[in-house]
This record gives structure tokens, sequence and C-alpha cells, in this order.
């Protein structure tokens, strides 16, 4: 499937929760589907971005929080399963989606899921309760409404094609974002109902 | 074990006076009864890392949403996370509180230690990290506190480093 079939099948899901999306092609094809003030698109520091939903979702137990990740990203920082696993954040769900190679830079770098590594299952060795693997978007999307309507923290990997956007371009600058984000976050909850 | 439990108590106390509620760590011998406080205190969140980067990540979120960080670690740690410093930290204008062990000084016994000892303050000279290097417990909860408004007002990451002559009772 396309990365963008993917997100677009699950994108009505995304309202209301928090959202942590990686650089290039997932952060340009979400916001390419309907910017809202609940998503964050972590623009560099490839590897961090499970690490800050971990840190959203342990601030706010009471809001659900979604990390759009990608293989190469997840590869630099597989401790961030181990460390998720361990605190069992029920509110966090981790989307990895693996195109089996760092497409910013080509097509020609692949990563090691191309050779077999299974992001799904070191995601279950390291204590991940709910994993799994889809290559098609509508077993994907139902898989992400179980996994934010159930107690997690679940590891989602999406097969998705080498393929991403004409541009990588996302029209809301990083700080603007980032305050953004930070206000949707910090607002009072009464208010957030209903927000987009 | 001749980590000074009393030091370690006045910085985690001045810890809690700035309001930090979540500490994500790496810890090393003179970092243990910092951990353990943290571990105990029924208001603080401890996140055990496995690579001190992953902990400006968790910070960053944390701050985000809401609530005050810091982050424990050993000055290699520090050595280990400096590109979520520079690329998360420092780019998003996240004020992140940095509590560093600072070996590899002198008195430091162990050979390991010690490049990572001199590089420690011209790296954060480099990164642009406002830093102040704590040998007395009589001023950490001023010097916390200190460190902790001017993240605040800058945005930016700052470190404590944590020294032989604060955390070690013997050479």
């Amino acid at each position: 499937m396309k990365r963008v079939e993917a997100l677009e099948a699950i994108y009505p899901e995304l309202e209301g929760r928090a959202v942590i999306t990686i650089m290039g092609a997932v952060a340009a094809e979400l916001h390419s589907l309907g910017h809202r003030e609940s998503f964050f698109y972590l623009e560099h520091a490839m590897g961090l971005a499970s690490s800050m939903g971990l840190g959203v979702a342990l601030a706010r137990p009471d809001l659900g929080v979604v990390v759009l990740d990608g293989d190469g990203s997840i590869l630099m920082n597989l401790g961030s399963l181990t460390t998720i696993a361990r605190y069992r954040p029920p509110n966090l769900v981790h989307v990895v989606f693996d195109n089996e190679v760092l497409l910013s830079v080509g097509r020609s770098f692949t990563t090691a899921t191309a050779t077999g590594s299974d992001v799904a299952a070191v995601a279950a060795a390291a204590g991940v309760p709910v994993t799994g693997t889809y290559r098609d978007p509508a077993p994907f999307a139902r898989a992400f409404r179980d996994a934010v309507a159930a107690p997690g923290p679940a590891t989602l990997v999406a097969k998705v094609d080498p393929s991403g956007p004409a541009s990588y371009f996302v029209d809301v600058h990083m700080l603007e974002n980032r305050f953004q984000f930070q206000r949707w976050l910090t607002a009072p909850t009464a208010s957030r109902e209903g927000a987009s | 074990m001749p980590v000074s439990e009393t030091s370690s108590r006045t910085v985690y106390d001045a810890l809690k006076a700035c309001g930090v509620r979540l500490v994500s760590a790496l810890p090393e011998t003179w970092l243990v009864h910092l951990v353990a406080f943290a571990e105990d205190d029924p208001e603080m969140t401890l996140v055990r890392l496995a690579k001190e980067e992953e902990g400006v990540g968790i910070s960053a979120g944390a701050h985000l949403a809401g609530v005050r960080s810091a982050m424990l670690m050993q000055n290699h740690g520090l050595l280990a996370s400096v590109n979520g410093i520079v690329s998360l930290a420092q780019l998003y204008r996240i004020p992140l509180l940095m509590l560093v062990s600072y070996r590899g000084e002198m008195g430091e016994e162990h050979p390991w230690q010690t490049e990572g000892g001199g590089v420690t303050r011209p790296v954060l000279d480099a990164l642009r990290v406002p830093h102040v290097v704590l040998r007395e417990p009589g001023n950490a909860e001023r010097r916390l506190r200190q460190a902790q408004t001017l993240a605040e007002a800058a945005l930016r990451p700052v470190a404590v480093l944590l020294t032989r002559d604060l955390m070690w009772e013997q050479g």
C-alpha cells in the first residue's frame, strides 16, 4: 500500500489525539491530508519521535497519543521500544511505516527491514503488548482503531511502498508548529473537546 | 559506598523545589542515590532509559505537555545525546534541564573516564549550552533554580555539572 493510503485510512481516528510524526514523507503526507493543531512534525532528531511520544503519554495519561514513525527512524533508537515496553503507557499507539529504505535520500540505501529484520517482532520481543504487521489499508485501519480503543501500548507496522510526495515541504514553521502543539496539549480539557 | 547521600538528597530536594516531576535517567555510581530517591518518590515519574538520548525526546514531550522534567546522566551520556540536544532541544526551543555527573576531573581514578572528562565543558561550550559546575551542597538549590529559570527564559537546554567534591566522600 501507499503510505498516504494508510494515513487516509486512520486520519479520522487522529482527531482529539496528540500525533507526533517523523520528518520527510510522513510529515508532508499527513499535513497534505489536513493540518490539525494536535499534529507535531518532528523535522529532525531522527529516532526520537517514539521517545517524544512516550514523554507526552507519560505526562498526559488522560490523552491518546499516536506516534507516526518510520523504519529508518526506529532502527536508530531500538532501545526506545524497550523503554516503551517497560513503562507500558496504555495511551500510546506507535505506528511504524516500513518502506525498507531511507527514502529521503533516494531509494538506494535500504534499511535492515529489506533484508528481513522484523520491527513488529522486535517490538513484541521487547515487551510491547500489542504488535502487528499490515500490508493493506483496511486491516491496518482496523488494527489501529482496535489499538486506540484498548489499553496499549501498541506498535503497528504498516508495510508501505518506497514512494513519497513530490515535495516534503510542510507549510507550518517548525516553531509555529511547536508552540501550537504545546498550546493544544496544555489547553483545558473542556476547550479541547471537539477541537480538530 | 562513598557516594554522598547527603549531597544527593540536597540535589534531589532542589530538583523537587524547581517543580520537576519527571526524571529520565541512566545512572552511574555517583547517581545511585538520586535515582533511588526518584524511584521512591510517589510524586516523581522515573523513566529508566536504555540510552541517554531517549531522555531528550521524553523531556521534550513532557515539556510540551506541561510537565517539568530533568535528565540525570553521566557526562558520557551527555556526549551520547548531542544530536538530540542540537536537533530537538535546541532546534525546537525546549528548556531541557540536564544534571550531569562530571567524571574525569582531577582525582579521577578510572582511566576510562578521563577522556570524557576532558571534553565535557568544551563540548557544552561548542553547543552553546549554558552550564554551571556544582561543587558545594550549600548552593545547590540556588544553582538548580537559576539553571531552571534560565532554561525556561531562554527556551534552551542548560546543564548542571555534579562534581567529585559534591558527590564523592573520598579522594
